[in-house]
């Protein structure tokens, strides 16, 4: 296949081959920059009766060009190049269908090695099912058994560092060999392992699984406890990806050959994106794809990327656990009227058997809101937890740290330092009114001091991901013109206060020179509207005890941008953040809230309810 | 656009239908091309390897890993019993003796020269596969198993827990709207396959369960109930491996809701067949339903063609079921199938369709809350 040169790319054809959806997009160059043309969708069809994924790839296709009016297809075939206005230059594709890139991974000590692993593969794109260590408070024949029970589409061994202990990691081996684990797609192949450890236990590895396994040998992804070095590790994820998983899905083989790029694990493809924006706006950033099934987490903090999925964490297919995990009280907290617990689990399950199914009414629509709300905090959660500094190594400290105590193992996650906050997948892309969005992600990630917020429109940041690779400009073009849409800032001080005392005072300075004061009770919500494209310079001045940047009750003097929501001044409080605890309080707080970033008709949520709920008063 | 509503579930008096029955490794077929089976027949076989203990003997001898295979008492592949000594070392002419006994009853498979454990592997583990329907062998898979074909009646349910299972078919209420209730269980309950209406609850499932019922069939239960059948809060839907005593399946959904009168009539038409069931549910990549078989005596369907779901388009006229609040459960006849997307009270602008749910007045629902039903 002959290098693509970017500077000959005129047009692009993108898909996503999703779990249910496939989406296609066409990127074509108008004058100078890129933007893109038209969408496309249709069901995946990598299931019976089709068992071919090309075949909703085409009728994706086929959708763009309706849409587009021009020819791209010959049949079925995708013309390529450009030749007038029939085909385009590139065919690009990423792929999540058939659950993904289900993997499991293993270190020696679970809280390092075992912890690069995860990251490593879950940087891939992977889906991680479980993570086997020595230490992991496992006998070795339950190891052997939950090995044998899963059912991969590949295992990543590590552990130790170069010119350690070789026996810790022989003895993960035989286990692996004990084990014979057998392939996830297809009967007929011998799963992929890749062994990222020790150098010097690579000869014992080899001899322990060389006969039962495809075995890959890579560059250990823990040289020296000190330092990861999750790159080649990630590559062979990527190269095996597609050799062996992907060429037995059904129909893969073809859509191979279609591409002169690989075709990519969507999450993957999007952390590529989330990595090019961080770096080239040198900003800390967070996105997050909330799906049917999964939810998926990524973050940019002093250059170190981190992606995270918590993969029964969803929407529809797996809402009933965000129930399962979050508890009933805390899905309720969020929900501004009465409802019975029996008839919210019943909702709940009932939206699990139909997963297709959509928010009629607007209670209806509150209660899956007040449900994203938790599957995006406890995503968060996870995140955080696995998104941390190096664990077990020793810290070189000078003079100025030593009042500071910090700890090898703590999260890169720092909210106070969040830049852009970025919200995907169709309960945040496809909220009735963005502000909806903006609240979700809000109250979920609760982001400290200011925070621009922003919105996925047609969730297209897998097909940037893989253009990135091949066409960076491209890619950021259409990722900062038709992807995101900006919701605007928020500015919220950091401490604790008493409701309804003022907890922060700003003076904005708005387009066309107009002056606006504002104050800003602790427990409240402000929204003062700022178009999209304009900024505001605001003079934040916070409360004794309160932080926006600057140290507590320090003035900050910060330019705000505007978006489709606006500037939303949240002091409802972080660090902590509570809800009342009295049911009629917190109602009337929700409420309050709902109307201060009007996310709802006014009052509907109490009207269109009477038949079945008791809506409670504020105050009552 | 892709179309957005729900292909409705099966639910037909008459269908051919091949159920593959395949044993988790190689094995044996015991059965041929053109037999004859029945539901409980064993038609295929095979014993998976046994769990795998790990003994660490270098360190419980105190030796040398290399060194471990010298101290075994029995060479690998040999046969131990629980309690066994298969490595001893001594020391100090003999005096002092460490031993290793064996943790179960197996084999030893191998020694490491690395870490110096032996891994023993238990006993193999006999796995059988029935033939789960009665019917006829039509395809053997060669050392996997075989594909089962039969005929006659076919119901999927929405939901399910526990495993495959067979027994006759009793309806035991008087209509669809129903609940079953605890008098409906007697001793001559044990090993039928019982059908509801709308609604069954745990206490009366223990019931069931205390009688030696095979499995319930009803139009909905309840979320809470579940919690207590199960013992935990299901999280996500895959479902068919619980030991329950029991397997349920619901028709409809979650709540109180009377089981679609087709149903309903069709299982009615089926009383007293031998019936197989599987609760086995699966709502992701490569959806699996929970079913009813009813596999008709002289190979005909019970009432040829009866309601078999469609899944082509929607087109006005059709008869469709809402499948989510707040009309769940109702159903009505598609009167417009308007082409633009209308918004909703939500704000969201969505395909919509209208429909006449029998009282003249018409309602506009999304397309993708109504699942298609044939009149």
């Amino acid at each position: 296949m002959s290098p693509i040169d970017p500077e000959k790319l005129n047009s692009v054809l993108a898909t996503d081959c999703g779990s249910t959806t496939t989406k296609a997009i066409l990127i074509e160059r108008r004058g100078s920059e890129y933007r893109l043309i038209v969408r496309g969708e249709a069901p995946t069809t990598v299931e019976a009766p089709f068992e071919d994924v090309t075949r909703g790839v085409l009728n994706a296709i086929m959708e763009v060009e309706e849409l587009a009016g021009r020819k791209i297809l010959d049949g079925e075939r995708i013309i390529t190049p450009q030749k007038g206005t029939e085909g385009v230059d590139l065919y690009i594709s990423t792929s999540s269908a058939g659950g993904g890139l289900q993997m499991m991974v293993s270190g020696v000590v679970k809280s390092m090695t075992g912890e690069s692993a995860q990251r490593a593969a879950l940087g891939a794109g992977a889906i991680v099912m479980d993570v086997i260590a020595s230490n992991d408070g496992r006998l070795p024949h339950e190891k052997i058994k939950r090995i044998r029970h899963l059912r991969p589409d590949m295992i990543l061994l590590s552990g130790g560092v170069d010119g350690g202990t070789t026996s810790h990691v022989a003895e993960m081996a035989e286990l692996l060999a004990a084990a014979d684990p057998k392939a996830r797609l297809g009967a007929g192949y011998e799963l992929p392992v890749i062994y990222a450890g020790n150098k010097d236990a690579v000869g014992i590895v080899k001899e322990r699984l060389g006969k039962k396994v495809a075995l890959v040998i890579t560059d250990n992804l823990r040289p020296v406890l000190e330092r990861e070095n999750l790159g080649p590790a990630r590559d062979k994820i990527h190269d095996l990806f597609m050799e062996h998983v992907m060429a037995h899905a059904p129909g893969y083989r073809k859509l191979m050959t279609w591409s002169p790029v690989p075709i990519m694990p969507t999450p993957g493809a999007v952390g590529l994106i989330i990595e090019t924006i961080a770096r080239e706006g040198g900003i800390q950033v967070i996105g997050v794809d909330i799906g049917g099934a999964t939810t998926d987490v990524f973050s940019v903090f002093q250059g170190v990327f981190n992606r995270t999925v918590s993969a029964n964490l969803g929407m529809s297919y797996s809402v009933s656990n965000v129930l399962a995990e979050a508890g009933l009280a805390n899905i309720l907290r969020w929900v501004p009227f009465e409802i019975e617990e029996r008839d919210l689990r019943n909702r709940i399950k009932n939206k699990m058997i139909r997963p297709t199914t959509i928010p009629q009414s607007l209670e209806e629509l509150i209660i899956e809101q007040a449900i994203a709300r938790e599957a995006l905090r406890l995503a968060f959660e996870q995140h955080k937890s696995l998104a941390v500094g190096l664990k077990g190594v020793q810290q070189e400290r000078t003079i100025s740290d030593t009042f500071e105590q910090t700890q090898s193992g703590e999260t890169l996650v720092r909210l106070d330092q969040l830049d852009l906050l970025v919200g995907s997948g169709g309960v945040l892309s496809h909220a009735p009114r963005r502000a909806q969005a903006a609240l979700m992600m809000l109250d979920a990630f609760l982001p400290e001091h200011v925070t621009e917020l922003a919105v996925d429109s047609i969730f297209m940041m897998p097909q940037l991901g893989v253009l990135s690779t091949v066409h960076p400009r491209a890619a950021k073009e259409v990722f900062e013109k038709d992807c995101l849409i900006r919701l605007g800032s928020a500015v919220a001080p950091v401490g604790p206060g008493r409701d309804g005392v003022t907890a922060l005072s700003v003076t904005l300075e708005m387009p066309g020179g107009k002056r606006e004061e504002l104050s800003v009770p602790y427990g409240y919500l402000r929204l003062i509207p700022l178009e999209l494209g304009e900024t505001a310079k605001a003079t934040l001045r916070p409360e004794k005890g309160l932080d926006v940047g600057e140290g507590k009750g320090r003035e900050r003097v910060v330019t705000l941008k505007g978006g489709v929501v606006g500037l939303m001044f949240d002091a409802r409080g972080r660090q902590p953040f509570r809800l009342p605890e009295d049911r009629a309080a917190r109602i009337a707080k929700l409420n309050q809230w709902n109307e201060a970033l009007s996310i709802y008709p006014p009052r509907d949520a109490a009207k269109i309810s009477e038949a079945n709920l008791r809506p409670v008063e504020a105050g009552a | 656009m892709a179309h957005s509503y729900t292909p409705g579930l099966k639910v037909t008096g008459s269908t051919t239908l091949r159920r593959e029955r395949k044993l988790p490794l190689p094995g044996d077929v015991l059965v041929q091309v053109g037999q004859r089976v029945s539901a409980s027949d064993i038609v295929a076989r095979t014993q998976l390897p046994g769990n795998v203990q790990a003994v660490n003997v270098a360190n419980l001898l105190g030796v040398l890993p290399e060194d471990v295979e010298e101290f075994l008492t029995k060479p690998v592949g040999s046969h131990v019993e629980k309690g066994e000594v298969f490595a001893e070392s001594k020391s100090f002419f003999g005096l002092f003796r460490s031993k290793c006994h064996a943790p179960v009853q197996g084999s030893i498979e191998s020694v490491s020269k690395v870490t110096g454990q032996v891994l023993l592997r238990e006993e193999p583990i006999p796995v059988e596969v029935d033939a789960y329907v009665d019917g006829t062998i039509v395809e053997v898979h060669p050392r996997s198993g075989v594909t089962v074909e039969t005929r006659g009646a076919f119901i999927q349910g929405i939901f399910g827990v526990g495993g495959e299972t067979c027994g006759e078919l009793r309806v035991s209420v008087s209509g669809p709207e129903a609940p079953l209730e605890e008098r409906a269980f007697d001793a001559s309950s044990r090993g039928k396959v019982i059908v509801g209406g709308a609604y069954v609850t745990t206490a009366v499932l223990r019931k069931a369960i205390a009688q030696g019922v095979k499995a319930v069939v009803v139009g909905g239960f309840d979320d809470h109930d579940l919690r207590q059948l199960l013992g935990y809060d299901l999280g996500v839907a895959i479902t068919g491996s619980e030991e329950l005593g029991i397997t349920l399946i619901v028709t409809e959904g979650f709540g109180s809701i009377p089981m679609a009168s087709r149903t309903f009539e069709l299982l009615r038409s089926c009383e007293g067949r031998h019936v197989s069931v599987s609760g086995a549910t699966q709502i992701r990549a490569g959806v699996q339903r929970p079913e009813i078989v009813a596999p008709a005596a002289d190979g005909a369907g019970a009432r040829e063609g009866a309601h078999d779901s469609v899944e082509g388009g929607l087109k006005t006229g059709d008869m469709v079921r809402v499948i989510r609040q707040p009309y769940f459960g109702r159903i009505g006849k598609v009167t417009a199938l308007p082409p633009e997307l209308m918004p909703l009270e939500t704000e969201a602008r969505v395909r919509v369709l209208e429909v006449d749910f029998g009282n003249g007045s018409r309602t506009l629902l999304p397309r993708a809350n109504v699942e298609m039903i044939e009149s």
